[in-house]
């Protein structure tokens, strides 16, 4: 089988770069391996003084782990990124109208593209927002929407992300390595900036404050130092010059939620939640929660603190949820989808049902609340054993699954035990969205690092590269190879 | 700021100063272990039980000999100054080992990573990482002056990254006040090494040749030595040790400069419940800045310091009761 290579395209022998790569294979000519190999070291030694680490759950080994960090960046042409932008600003804008619809008038349900149990029997589906009127009418105002590659080269949305998608801390991290690393790439090469994420975030949530609010006191809460993404919490925070909280450092008073501080109780206005809905406030949701804030629904729903992302998100990223994103675009924009799905069975409609049954070997079957590449099964990769006991549970709860053909993820080269060898990668660009919508351009790109692995997930050992979008397109031959 | 941000950075400063005062005092017990001459089996005991009775330590110690001699019974041969040693540096059971000092501090760090500098959450993050490294296969024991020297070093090095890179809000002066309270509290048991056992009259009848390096090593475990000798140009007198190490505000390890930082920074930070833990504070940073030494030594020093400690530890209580329970 060959794969859509990001250095090389289709070229089976990987021997002609294309274009976009050409700059930077002719720089990266001039490292030895074992400069290179220097250079791994110093990128390892360096993460573990940041504390760049995340944990991992179920692992008593090591509650702090590093990701790892490949060194070859996956570059990415600057037309290909105006069609990906494009595509991601239709599709998260379109996710907020749906949102919005659901939690008010309905209009797509009444319209018959989406069925009224798709929403109202969703597990995600939140009735404490029905009717409740949010700032600018965002809902994801931090949407992490992950992009593969398939194919002959052609982009598909494998997921969206829309309650509290994670990883941006180490796009951001990447970059300050390879630019620590390998300053002179970044002098020779027209890579387009990100640094300026934690700004448009930071803009992004003040502008959600509630109505009546200037100066807007905008906290990141997370529920501990001892949370997988806890790094990532506390880097925001710090980047953005804001308090980092947990649910046990603010409370409810007189309809405003207040922080503790050593001068008295400091109103918060906008809460940049790392917290699932269910631990939220345990007088409406888990009422085992001790991360939480009692109350806090009650201020929400007043409208007198801003929550992001919104209450009840999940209901429009659900895996169940997402055969029907390709409509929802063209009811609420009434635009043809930029970006694919991935074509999608449905374990709850029978046809569908019987024929994943019948073909799982070739499929990757997916429990539709799953999330981090937990309870999902690649077929190609699976023994006998494994698809027979993953059909019995398909069976057990057809609605809890969906399954899509197993995708040919385009390889990036990255360095392995053996040398350079092509790996299965993906993107997760992250979207804004506050008075406007709007990203940096790049994302965080995630490499299986286990051959023939398609899953790239952090916790079932993927690692991460850097991503680089090319400003303008390279004059010809100043690239290393012909395209 | 936040009170469990507060509360995080004041501890945080606290392990650092106690990690750094604990390898001062071990460094002069091995330093009057070794003197010239030699010193017996008993006097060795001896120096490394007052290690024990200062830190408050000495059950904990017994409990945990006894349960290492139940897992490993050869660890009874080991001697007990080593014993004592190993339990003061690398016990991670022992809640005041340096060992368990520098995790404190480095996870209140890692807690609070986001309020404090980037610089300075890395030096405390590589103490910690480094501070492994040190300690496995007890290579440590091999050079003990130079672990201790390292301890310091880094303790140095992250005062000097906090006074270098944060800035000076309310953060900083909860690092400060941190610093600050475990340093008079720590000072304090470092000078009654000595005085626990004596009564003043040993001060005034004093064998020269034996006691000069015991007061000599506790200047120089306060780097107060040069001090000293600047500052009263004669020979080493425990009164004026005491004077200088108790009483002088220009010596940065002094009581009195640890109190007068304490206050300093209090009254910066004071709010609305505070009054009392600040009165309690200018009361003793008074009474010790207009003391006189020979006042002191007739009360008694041990006496005396026994009574600071306790007043020391009322006012860390009055700290986290106004400004970090909240």
């Amino acid at each position: 089988m060959v794969f859509y290579d990001e250095m090389y395209g289709l070229d089976a022998k990987k021997q002609s770069a294309l274009a976009h790569y050409g700059a930077y294979q002719n720089w990266v000519k001039s490292y030895s391996p074992a400069a290179m190999d220097v250079k791994r070291a110093q990128a390892d030694a360096a993460f573990r003084q940041v504390g760049i680490t995340f944990a991992v759950y179920g692992d008593d080994a090591g509650t702090e782990r590093l990701i790892p960090f490949d060194l070859i960046p996956r570059i990415i042409p600057s037309t290909e990124w105006a069609t990906l932008q494009k595509g991601l600003i239709q599709r998260v804008q379109a996710m907020n109208l749906f949102l919005h619809d659901i939690y008010h008038d309905q209009h797509i349900v009444k319209a018959g593209v989406v069925p009224a149990e798709q929403i109202y029997l969703n597990a995600q589906y939140r009735p404490h927002m029905q009717g409740i009127d949010l700032v600018n009418n965002n809902y994801c105002h931090i949407s992490g929407v992950d992009i593969v590659r398939a194919g002959q080269g052609e982009f598909y949305v494998l997921e969206d992300n829309l309650r509290v998608p994670s990883g941006v801390s180490y796009m951001l991290e990447d970059r300050k390595m390879m630019m620590r690393l390998f300053p002179e790439a970044f002098s020779t090469m027209p890579i387009a900036p990100i640094e300026h994420y934690p700004d448009l975030l930071l803009e992004t949530l003040r502008a959600s404050a509630p109505m009546g609010v200037d100066e807007p006191n905008v906290v990141v809460m997370t529920p501990g130092m001892y949370n997988s993404a806890y790094f990532e919490h506390a880097f925001l925070a710090q980047q953005m010059g804001v308090e980092l909280v947990e649910g046990k450092d603010m409370f409810v008073d007189d309809g405003l939620v207040y922080m503790r501080t050593t001068q008295g109780p400091q109103r918060v206005d906008v809460i940049y939640r790392r917290i699932d809905d269910d631990f939220l406030d345990p007088l409406v949701f888990r009422s085992d929660s001790g991360i939480g804030i009692p109350g806090l629904m009650s201020v929400y729903r007043a409208g007198r603190v801003s929550l992001a992302n919104a209450v009840g998100t999940g209901v429009a990223d659900d895996k169940s949820t997402y055969p029907f994103i390709p409509e929802v675009i063209k009811f609420y924009l009434n635009e043809e989808p930029i970006l694919n799905n991935v074509p999608t069975y449905q374990c709850r409609k029978p046809q569908d049902l019987s024929y994943v049954l019948a073909n799982m070997a070739q499929l990757v079957v997916k429990e539709v609340h799953g999330a981090g590449g937990y309870g999902m099964l690649v077929g190609p990769a699976s023994t006998q054993k494994q698809i027979e006991d993953f059909k019995a549970r398909v069976l057990a709860k057809p609605d809890g699954y969906i399954a899509q053909p197993t995708l040919a993820l385009s390889t990036c080269p990255t360095y392995v035990e053996s040398g350079i060898a092509p790996r299965h990668i993906d993107l997760r660009p992250y979207v804004l969205s506050g008075k406007e919508t709007k990203l940096v351009p790049g994302g965080l790109c995630r490499v299986a690092l286990e051959e023939g692995s398609l899953v790239v997930n952090s916790s079932q050992g993927g690692g991460t590269k850097d991503t680089w979008v090319l400003q303008n397109q390279y004059k010809a031959g100043e690239g290393g190879a012909a395209c | 700021m936040l009170s469990s941000t507060a509360d995080h950075l004041f501890w945080m400063a606290r392990y650092i100063e106690r990690a750094e005062n604990s390898a001062r005092m071990l460094d002069i017990h091995l330093q009057s272990s070794l003197l010239a001459g030699g010193r017996s089996e008993s006097q060795r005991n001896q120096s490394a039980q007052a290690v024990l009775l200062i830190s408050e330590l000495i059950p904990a110690f017994e409990q945990s000999q006894k349960n290492q001699s139940k897992t490993n019974p050869t660890s009874q041969n080991e001697h007990i100054s080593d014993a004592v040693l190993r339990f003061m540096v690398s016990d991670p059971n022992n809640s005041s080992s340096i060992y368990s000092a520098l995790y404190s501090a480095r996870e209140n760090a890692r807690a609070v990573r986001g309020a404090i500098t980037t610089e300075l959450w890395e030096t405390i993050n590589v103490t910690w990482l480094k501070l492994q490294a040190r300690l496995e296969n007890d290579a440590w024991m091999q050079d003990m002056p130079a672990f201790f020297d390292w301890v310091k070093h880094r303790a140095h090095l992250t005062r000097g990254v906090t006074a270098g890179t944060m800035p000076r809000d309310d953060a900083y002066r909860f690092v400060a006040l941190g610093t600050a309270l475990e340093r008079a509290d720590n000072v304090a048991r470092l000078l009654d090494v000595k005085f626990f056992e004596g009564a003043a009259a040993e001060l005034l009848d004093w064998d020269a040749k034996g006691e000069y390096y015991h007061w000599a090593a506790i200047l120089r475990s306060v780097s107060g030595f040069e001090i000293y000798r600047k500052t009263y140009r004669d020979t080493i007198t425990p009164a004026r040790v005491a004077e200088l190490l108790i009483l002088r505000a220009d010596m940065p390890r002094s009581l009195l400069a640890a109190m007068n930082a304490l206050c300093n920074h209090l009254n910066t930070l004071a709010n609305k419940r505070s009054a009392h833990t600040l009165r309690a504070a200018g009361l003793l940073q008074a009474q010790i800045q207009f003391a006189n030494i020979d006042d002191i030594l007739e009360h008694g020093l041990h006496a005396y310091l026994t009574q600071f400690l306790a007043r020391i530890n009322a006012i860390g209580k009055g700290i986290s009761q106004d400004f970090l329970e909240v």
